[in-house]
């Protein structure tokens, strides 16, 4: 029995210490959001927090997770620097399928918590790791920087499509 | 000379009418039988059912809309969204007529059905693909939102007892101006329910536009930025558990002995079960499933591909190309011109995978006498099928219930992991959710097509060529997964689209395909782009060849090959102005290439622009696009759809090739099948010419025009002309001293950036 500090919440997992966080998440806990993409740390699309790190949960055996706190794509939103990419992710409208998009969301937000004015060169860096099959890195490029500086960066979307 | 019915006026006179992709070859269907399924705007008999699922709302005019007492607005999607952003366009064209906002209403994932949801373009069934749902829902939806509107005020106008036509609407709401009066669309759905439907309605004027036309946020992205998008993979049944699946490396080879001590000794693992060529491993969690499948000692039997690999396959396409026989798809008008310089080329296309970033899944509970599946797919009603052979029911007996997909890109258009999922859940009582590791997803693809490409152009004193031939040598998607479509003659259209079909103005034009049998178990299929996406590699290559051996410019080249005013030469003269063709000089090693084209009805054209190192190493620096896809929709999706697919088509030009070996594919996941990443992606640029034509295809355009673009650019860099795809870096080198290097730290084909 493992015990994990999900999302602030508490939770006891009764599975073998070698299992990656990924399947914790997804099959025990019901958390569906963190996805599984290649199983070799090669796509991001498992990008998880621990302790506000990004990480890959598809090669963290559950058992090296400790007391770290474990934050997901449903809770990232609580956090400011998720908050800001969230809304900057929605204004450029970066989602094509959206399957990776739970890790780059993750590695964008962990970039802005620890450089909070990310060149392009950040960029880059940071999010290397995260592939998208769909090819939504220009979008992804301008939302990190309109999350960083709350400027307009590219097209910005309407919401409402009947408004006079 | 042949005239020009002995081609098949019918193909050429599609062609012209469609466009271009699944969709040439499908309209074909349409003259083989006298029922073609298509959506219809109006209430169908097949409606009831559909009504039913969705809790008999009191307004479902037709298979689109529901809207219930509380003035909730649901719109059902029969296209699957996939990325494409067609849920968003859909909703568009619906909320347009009906008069709603994109924030009032919700979209549901729709039953399958050909009946209520087939497309004419495809051949009548429930189909996304072939960049066809706008084009073939263009005029349907609008009609089918307009009824609902009329229905609506009809009621209203009732209560009040007014004339209709003194009544407008807005955002869910009816106003009746000169008595101030207002009823909302929930107030009136009961009443409209019972309403006669209309004869015939009116669309809007396009000036009158409040939805169409604007870059409107896509319905699909609250969801999909919080984790809360349901894909197939995250399906949750009570009582399922989770299958990790092994299928015979070797295609078409078999399973023989299974050793599952070991497995079955793993706490979490709960059964093991076999089919005639895999084997899967259920457990309490995948991960319970994926380690226990690593546990079993599996005995494979060899089977017919055992000695199969790449290379005998590139030589056996390229004796059909020699020996034939070859379909004619396109017959040469006149004579050629004594005399001129002869110039040919021969091309070799990979394999392709696939690869949608969630890897194949599927959940299936089989009980006595019925079946329900739970997966994110392109054909509905083909699942539907194929699970109701398999378990041997009743086509009702079958539910499916589509998911958002993550990523198809033709994938999903295959119903083999399914039917592997069903044949799996058929021998176990519980719900089982099937999913196919990356490895699998790689390994068991239906891949693009292997090419090989004969082209040859005499070039006449002015460099303009005199005569054109092209014979394509491939394997057959169509002929297999739809064959009634394949040409009286046998053609496959696809094969030659974008090829007949050129947008250059000459007439001694021959263009063959020769059909070569692929081997058993090596199953081709649609990948984005599908034809043109080979076939504008060939061409547009072909072109810049002709020009550089004319010594002519490749725009000014490409120029005087066009029509005046023609739409391809539209979108060529607005990508080369925005980038600045010829303006100034480039570094050196530094060029840009042009490719242009008129794919699935709509016209683009790429202009990429890279740097090559001297020791080969490939930088895409700055990517220009201009479309013409008639009438924009959403101009965000536009830009989006174009940034997507032209990096889908890079990636693939760039790093990926499928090879065989022993009769296996030896790729297995992203480390040896690359995609490009953030820090190798260019600036991109995408411009749009404005039109009132009727909207052209989108999803595919970008990816079917890269390869070209990106060759050509290569060429202009280095003097390089490839054949051959993904780039291979030694052949990008500055010296013989560069190749040294690279050939020491071991570089290879794809491996170029």
């Amino acid at each position: 029995m493992v015990t994990l500090r999900v999302n602030g919440e508490e939770r006891q997992a009764d599975v073998p210490p070698d299992m990656p966080l990924l399947w914790v998440l997804r099959d025990v806990i019901g958390l569906t959001g963190t996805k599984f993409g290649c199983g070799i740390a090669q796509c991001g699309a498992c990008t998880v927090h621990l302790d506000g790190q990004p990480v890959r949960s598809c090669q963290l055996p559950v058992s090296a997770v400790g007391d770290r706190a474990v934050t997901t794509i449903e809770a990232i939103g609580q956090t400011p620097e998720g908050a800001k990419v969230q809304q900057a992710w929605l204004a450029v409208d970066v989602v094509q399928c959206g399957y990776c998009q739970s890790g780059q969301i993750m590695s964008a937000t962990a970039l802005l918590a620890r450089t909070p004015n990310p060149t392009d060169q950040d960029i880059d860096t940071a999010m290397a790791g995260n592939i998208c099959r769909c090819g939504t890195y220009v979008r992804i490029r301008e939302a990190i920087k309109q999350a960083a500086t709350g400027q307009p960066q590219g097209l910005q979307v309407l919401v409402d499509g009947s408004a006079a | 000379m042949p005239p020009d019915t002995d081609i098949d006026s019918g193909r050429r006179a599609v062609m012209k009418l469609a466009g271009g992709g699944l969709a040439v070859a499908f309209l074909w269907t349409a003259g083989l039988g006298p029922a073609v399924a298509q959506m219809n705007p109006r209430r169908q008999a097949a409606d009831e059912a559909a009504a039913a699922a969705d809790g008999n709302p009191p307004f479902a005019p037709n298979a689109f809309i529901r809207i219930d007492a509380d003035g909730s607005v649901r719109l059902v999607m029969p296209s699957a969204e996939m990325g494409q952003a067609i849920y968003t366009g859909i909703s568009m064209m619906l909320a347009e007529e009906l008069g709603v906002g994109l924030d009032q209403i919700k979209v549901e994932h729709s039953i399958a059905s050909d009946a209520l949801y087939g497309i004419a373009l495809l051949g009548g069934g429930q189909i996304t693909g072939g960049s066809t749902s706008t084009r073939g829902q263009w005029q349907s939806l609008r009609e089918a939102g307009a009824v609902a509107r009329e229905m609506l005020v009809a009621a209203a106008a009732a209560q009040w007892h007014v004339d209709p036509a003194s009544c407008s609407v807005a955002r869910g709401t009816i106003t009746h101006a000169a008595s101030g009066r207002t009823l909302g669309f929930g107030a009136v759905a009961e009443a409209a329910g019972k309403l006669p439907q209309p004869a015939t309605v009116t669309l809007k004027d396009p000036k009158d536009f409040t939805v169409i036309g604007k870059p409107l946020r896509r319905v699909d992205s609250p969801d999909k930025v919080n984790g809360g998008t349901q894909f197939g993979i995250d399906v949750k049944v009570p009582g399922m558990k989770y299958a990790a699946v092994r299928t015979s490396p070797e295609l078409a080879g078999t399973l023989g002995s299974v050793d599952d001590t070991k497995a079955r000794a793993i706490p979490g693992v709960i059964d093991v079960i076999k089919l005639d060529n895999a084997v899967a491993v259920v457990g309490e969690h995948y991960w319970a499933a994926h380690r226990g499948l690593d546990a079993l000692e599996i005995e494979w039997r060899k089977g017919v591909n055992a000695h199969l690999d790449t290379a005998t396959l590139v030589g056996a396409l390229q004796e059909s190309s020699r020996t034939g026989p070859a379909l004619v798809g396109r017959q040469p008008k006149g004579e050629a011109a004594a005399g001129g310089k002869a110039v040919e080329m021969t091309f070799v296309s990979p394999m392709l995978a696939h690869a949608p970033m969630e890897p194949l899944n599927a959940t299936v509970h089989v009980t006595p006498g019925k079946c329900e599946v739970w997966t994110g797919t392109q054909v509905p009603t083909r699942v539907q099928k194929e699970a109701a052979r398999i378990c041997g029911i009743p086509l009702e007996a079958v539910t499916v219930n589509n998911q958002y997909l993550g990523g198809g890109f033709g994938r999903r258009l295959e119903t083999d992991q399914v039917e592997q999922a069903v044949a799996f859940a058929k021998q176990v009582a519980y719900p089982l959710k099937v999913i196919w590791s990356r490895e699998e997803d790689i390994r068991h693809d239906r891949v693009r097509p292997l090419y090989f490409d004969r082209i040859s152009a005499t070039l006449g004193d002015d460099g303009k060529p005199t005569s054109w031939k092209h014979r394509i040598t491939s394997g057959t998607v169509l002929g297999r997964w739809l064959p009634a479509a394949m040409g009286k003659d046998g053609m496959d259209s696809d094969a030659i689209e974008s090829a007949a079909d050129l947008p250059y103005d000459m007439d001694n034009v021959l263009v063959e395909w020769v059909r070569h049998e692929m081997p058993p178990g090596l199953v081709v299929g649609w990948w984005r782009g599908v034809g043109p996406t080979h076939n504008l590699f060939i061409v547009e290559s072909f072109i810049d060849h002709l020009a550089q051996t004319a010594g002519k410019d490749p725009l000014a080249y490409r120029r005087s090959l066009m029509k005046p005013g023609s739409r391809p030469l539209g979108v060529l003269d607005l990508a080369a102005e925005k980038i600045g063709w010829g303006r100034q000089p480039l570094p050196a090693r530094v060029g840009r290439g042009i490719a242009v084209a008129s794919p699935f009805g709509s016209h683009v054209c790429a202009i990429v622009e890279v740097e090559v190192t001297a020791q080969g190493v490939l930088r895409l620096r700055r990517a220009v696009v201009a479309v013409d896809v008639g009438i924009a929709i959403n101009p965000s999706s536009i830009q989006a759809q174009v940034q997507g697919g032209l990096l889908f088509g890079l990636s693939a030009a760039m790093f990926n090739g499928i090879t065989l070996k022993d009769g296996m594919i030896e790729q297995s996941n992203f480390h040896d099948y690359r995609t490009l990443r953030i820090n190798e992606a260019p600036v991109m640029e995408v411009y749009t010419v404005n039109s009132s034509e009727s909207p052209g295809g989108l999803g595919e355009v970008g990816t079917a025009i890269a390869a070209p673009a990106l060759a050509n650019a290569i060429y202009a860099a280095t003097g390089v002309r490839l054949s051959e795809l993904p780039v291979t870096r030694t052949s990008l080198v500055e010296s013989a001293e560069a190749l040294k290097h690279v050939a020491e730290i071991g570089t290879g084909k794809g491996d170029v950036a």
